[in-house]
């Protein structure tokens, strides 16, 4: 393992003012078990630049978070804004990357890849030189008239965050854009989207379940807590940047990921007995 | 010749051998006795008959004024169909109350309604070409519905994350979507059309090769009959063909 003490990284010493705040988020939904409140009084910011990533066991709501602050889910106490503006519904200054597969299968990679500006209205050949630059940008150059079913999926996931990207978002906003890939891949992918953020200053908001993926990409790690997701614990990641995924394999690393671990342990614990639980109520004889 | 083409090479001779083994094997069948002659008649009799159809009962007329009513139905079902099932998959309510009733038409012979439509449309082409039309119409509905509903969520979430209109999401995401839903749909729909278009022809004795195999059964003319027969496998064949083209061409990545 190699040895590297937690330093400060380059990422924003004294905060800016904030590009996105979030706000006492609450969140609830009818069940017919009653009332499941799936975020309770959340509140952040994401200082532009910034990598924030949001991490919590399976079912604490980040999914739910990831689409409130995407204006996708509505009907929730608190307030979502971008550089002071409230969002309400999908906001232009928001890209989101899902976490399941979502390249457009008729179309090419440039074809995906330009269509944000297929709707912004932008001229043909405009778009299609626009869309090269960032389908260079994630390392796909070769494979501009490719079909999704042809490519990998680490290669689709690359396409999906080029297609963001290309709307020009002032905040990436990321749900486990990963999560379907293989441990190796994940990593390599993390490079690409480190590579992207440094080059772009891109302010990235990142929700994930995988710790070694938030330790090695962000500048703090939001811990939630299990069902209602609340804010355990904000963790500054003083790791150098700009960063590689060997930064795995250092002390500090290991420190941060244990430090992560430590707080998590009890919530996914506690997750895992609900689920259970459930699984007992359910399947009673 | 490449590696793509030899791909698609291959199932094409296996299909070509299967038919040429089946005809053969109908030849020795019906030459052995095994299957009555005057029931069946042998391959090369139908063969024989081709030109005799051809010259003489002007089966290529015949064949032009059948395609032409099933490519009237087809673009019905195309507008129509699936028009209704855009809709009926946009009106949630309408789609509950009207599912069931359009699936148990699918499966009802509307065949048997032709005096209905003889009855509105008089003894012409338009009473052969709504029947095709009804025949076909519930099928590429519901292909409609199911390929809509089917539509991927993250699909539409990505259309609305980058704040498409309703007609956007429809025509950018949903359509494309449910593109080769809808075709399977409009393929159903053309058999039970093309099925419905020949059976009327032959029942009220007006219009294409339905009515060419009327006469030709009526004289007991069989070789006649199963190569006119042939003809309508012909108008299948080349709707399947151009509808394939069509689906290749609006999604060229199946």
């Amino acid at each position: 393992m190699t040895s590297a003490a937690p330093q400060r990284s380059e990422a924003p010493q004294t905060r800016a003012a904030p590009l996105l705040v979030v706000d006492a988020i609450t969140k609830k939904f009818d069940t017919p078990e009653g009332t499941m409140t799936a975020v309770e009084h959340m509140s952040f910011d994401v200082a532009p630049g910034e990598f924030l990533a949001v991490i919590g066991p399976s079912g604490c709501g980040k999914s739910t978070l990831f689409n409130i602050i995407g204006g996708l889910l509505d009907g929730y106490e608190g307030r979502v804004a971008v550089a002071g503006e409230t969002v309400n519904g999908p906001h232009q200054s928001i890209g989101m990357v899902f976490q399941e597969e979502s390249t457009f299968p008729w179309r090419t990679v440039t074809e995906n890849v330009a269509f944000p500006l297929e709707i912004a209205g932008q001229p043909k050949a405009q778009r299609t030189e626009r869309a090269k630059h960032f389908i260079d940008l994630v390392g796909l150059r070769g494979f501009e008239n490719r079909y999704p079913a042809e490519l990998s999926g680490g290669m689709r996931q690359r396409v999906a965050i080029a297609r963001t990207l290309a709307s020009e978002p002032k905040i990436l906003l990321m749900d486990e854009p990963f999560g379907a890939l293989d441990e190796q891949t994940r990593l390599l992918l993390g490079d690409k989207v480190l590579q992207i953020q440094d080059q772009l200053k891109q302010t990235c908001l990142l929700i994930t379940h995988n710790i070694t993926e938030a330790v090695q990409l962000a500048d703090r790690v939001l811990v939630m807590t299990y069902r209602p997701g609340k804010l355990k614990r904000m963790v500054p990641i003083e790791l150098p940047r700009p960063r590689s995924s060997e930064i795995v394999s250092s002390d500090a690393f290991g420190h941060y990921v244990a430090q992560i671990w430590g707080d998590l342990r009890e919530e996914a614990s506690r997750g895992m007995r609900d689920d259970e639980a459930h699984m007992l109520h359910e399947h009673k004889p | 010749m490449n590696a793509r083409a030899k791909r698609s090479l291959v199932p094409f001779a296996l299909g070509l051998g299967t038919l040429f083994s089946a005809v053969f094997l109908a030849e020795i069948l019906i030459r052995a006795g095994l299957v009555n002659r005057f029931i069946v008649p042998m391959p090369s009799q139908i063969a024989g008959a081709f030109h005799r159809v051809i010259t003489e009962e002007d089966i290529l007329h015949r064949f032009v004024v059948t395609a032409r009513e099933s490519l009237w139905a087809t673009l019905m079902l195309a507008v129509f169909g699936i028009g209704l099932g855009v809709l009926l998959y946009r009106v949630r309510l309408l789609r509950d109350a009207t599912e069931t009733w359009v699936a148990a038409l699918a499966s009802a012979p509307t065949v048997l309604m032709y005096p209905l439509f003889l009855v509105i449309f008089g003894r012409s082409e338009r009473t052969i070409i709504m029947m095709g039309f009804v025949a076909g119409l519930p099928a590429v509905i519901l292909k409609t519905i199911e390929g809509l509903v089917g539509t991927r969520r993250v699909l539409v979430n990505v259309g609305r994350s980058f704040k498409l209109s309703e007609l956007q999401l429809f025509w950018k995401i949903y359509f494309p979507a449910a593109l080769p839903t809808i075709f399977v749909g409009m393929r159903l729909g053309m058999i039970f059309a093309l099925i419905n278009i020949v059976g009327v022809e032959f029942l009220i004795n007006f219009g294409g090769l339905g009515q060419l195999i009327n006469d030709l059964a009526e004289r007991y003319d069989l070789p006649g009959t199963y190569a006119a027969i042939c003809f309508v496998i012909l108008v299948s064949v080349l709707f399947f063909f151009l509808t394939d083209r069509l689906e290749k061409w609006l999604r060229p990545a199946d």
